[in-house]
């Protein structure tokens, strides 16, 4: 025991660990109290595509050869977001056929570009790296956690000052607008904090993982809690919880680190599932 | 009496096809308009056209008086909410108070008493804490319709509000929503129940393919119309 202790004091007397630990929690709090609306909105998937255009987006700017990649990948995400949503409210099917469409293809682009215009001699490590965050989160600088910092407190705060609004345009959008509540300003709202969240996340656990990261939560909160504001608690502390031990997991085994946050948040479902099965049978 | 929503010559449908047009009528402030027709003849399409949620195909709806949504309360006909929704009670019938408070981001003492009232107003207090998808349909139907009575200061709005309640939850659910009026709410009503729009309604609308009827409900009763609905209502429940 002493030893693990030990060795953990080792790793966290490293900055870049403990960078990857703040930044860590943080985008898995966010990340999990936006889950919580989408996944409610059935905007699951938005996730999932959206974080390939981002994949797409960063291995163009990779191409393009700018320093301070985010300046692109920020903008064309976010931009995406709000196309996303707009389709996916016109006609259901159409919006996710153009959802899976967009994300393929921005796959398919990003992996092009890369090949084309290799910037590193290892492609399949730069894209593995991309897809699975494998390595960026333990190369963060001072710098990025500071952006990081920023992103998070601008999420929690909106969250936090629009919590109720976003309630009752998520629990009943026809209600909220005919009482004079702007649902297609908090849609619009929703959509950018959604790409925000996934940009800041890919440096994490990597484009394919966010998913994982923004779904989890809420789905194992929403097998034990009824409200609102306790799913959307319990599914934050789940999430930060999970991303902790990931984080500490993968430095003892020394496993991927994205790919183990899911595998606690996979852990936390099945348990959480478990729990609510036996509640059920009583 | 001044004008709340003037519709004039409206025609409303969807994609695929005019559903109901021609549609004149007013609705001044202390009305209380009940709605008539068919199932299918467009009933609830209007009640969404009133609230701007479906634009109508052509015509004119108008909101006067500096009249806003913001004054409004709805009751759907049916809430999609997905089965699995975590919703409590309380949080239903909160978020009814929100228009009310503008951009300020939480609820203050004022709109949680007006929840709690209003709750209790319904008899479902002690429902608060439940789960608003393990509810019975008459239960659910109650919290939306306290849900619509906190947005509600000027007018209510109201698609099929007694479906799913016993006949004496009906009964007191009319006599509340006269209570409501009296007080100067307008009411704007869908009904089946003909025998109660005649009783409480100042005005009644009657609508099909076209608009069949609109006016006082004393002239109701002495129209055509009117007289062959009623006649024909009685029939069906003999
Ligand atoms: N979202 C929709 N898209 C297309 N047609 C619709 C839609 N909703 C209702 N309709 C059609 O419009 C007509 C009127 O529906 P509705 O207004 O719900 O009738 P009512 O409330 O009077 O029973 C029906 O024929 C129905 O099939
Ligand atoms: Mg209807």
């Amino acid at each position: 025991m002493s030893e693990l202790i030990s060795t953990l004091q080792y790793y966290f007397s490293y900055p870049f660990v403990r960078y990857a630990m703040i930044v860590g929690l943080l985008v898995a709090l966010c990340a999990s109290l936006l889950g919580v609306t989408l996944v409610l909105k059935r905007f699951s998937f938005i996730g999932d595509g959206l974080s390939h255009v981002a994949f797409g987006a960063m291995a163009a700017a990779a191409v393009t050869g700018i320093t301070d990649r985010m300046i692109i990948i920020m903008p064309v995400t976010v931009l995406s977001a709000v196309l996303l949503l707009r389709t996916g409210k016109n006609t259901k099917i159409k919006g996710d056929a153009s959802i899976a469409m967009i994300s393929v293809s921005a796959l398919a682009i990003g992996y092009i570009l890369m090949n084309v215009f290799p910037v590193s001699s290892n492609i399949s490590a730069d894209v593995c790296g991309s897809l699975f965050g494998s390595t960026s989160i333990l190369n963060l600088k001072s710098g990025d956690v500071w952006l990081c910092f920023i992103m998070s407190a601008i999420v929690l705060i909106f969250f936090t000052l629009f919590y109720n609004k976003i309630f009752s345009v998520t629990f009943d959008e026809s209600f909220s607008k005919a009482t004079g509540i702007n649902s297609d300003l908090y849609n619009l709202m929703i959509a950018v904090v959604t790409a925000v969240i996934i940009v800041i996340a890919m440096n994490l656990v990597g484009s394919l993982l966010i998913s994982a990261l923004i779904i989890f939560p809420a789905l194992s909160a929403m097998r034990l809690f009824k409200s609102f504001k306790s799913v959307t608690i319990c599914a934050a502390i789940i999430s930060v919880v999970c991303a902790g031990l990931g984080i500490i997991l993968s430095i003892l085994l020394s496993t991927p680190v994205g790919a183990t946050i899911v595998a606690a948040d996979l852990a936390a479902f099945l348990v959480f599932s478990g729990i609510s099965t036996v509640c059920a049978r009583k | 009496m001044s004008e709340q929503i003037i519709c004039k010559n409206a025609a409303l449908g969807y994609e695929d096809g005019i559903v109901t047009e021609g549609l004149n009528f007013t609705v001044n402030s202390g009305d209380y308009l009940c709605i008539l027709g068919e199932n299918g003849s467009g009933k609830s399409t209007l009640i969404k056209a009133l609230l701007g949620l479906k634009p109508q195909i052509s015509g004119e709806i108008k909101w006067c008086g500096g009249f806003s949504a913001k004054d409004i309360g709805y009751l759907p006909q049916q809430t999609p909410v997905q089965r699995d929704f975590p919703a409590s009670v309380r949080e239903v019938v909160l978020s009814g108070c929100l228009s009310k408070m503008g951009f300020f981001p939480f609820y203050r003492a004022a709109e949680k008493k007006l929840a709690k009232d209003t709750m209790k107003q319904l008899g479902i207090e002690s429902l608060e804490n439940k789960c608003y998808r393990e509810l019975s349909g008459g239960q659910q139907q109650r919290v939306l319709l306290a849900r619509a009575l906190c947005a509600a200061s000027r007018m209510l709005l109201l698609d099929e509000p007694v479906t799913g309640l016993d006949p004496h939850a009906q009964t007191e659910l009319y006599e509340l929503v006269a209570k409501l009026n009296k007080s100067g709410i307008s009411i704007i009503m869908v009904s089946h129940d003909i025998a109660s729009a005649v009783k409480y309604a100042s005005h009644i609308l009657h609508i099909s393919k076209k608009q069949l009827f609109f006016g006082k409900t004393s002239d109701y009763l002495n129209s055509p119309v009117g007289k062959k609905y009623i006649e024909g209502w009685g029939n069906e429940n003999e």
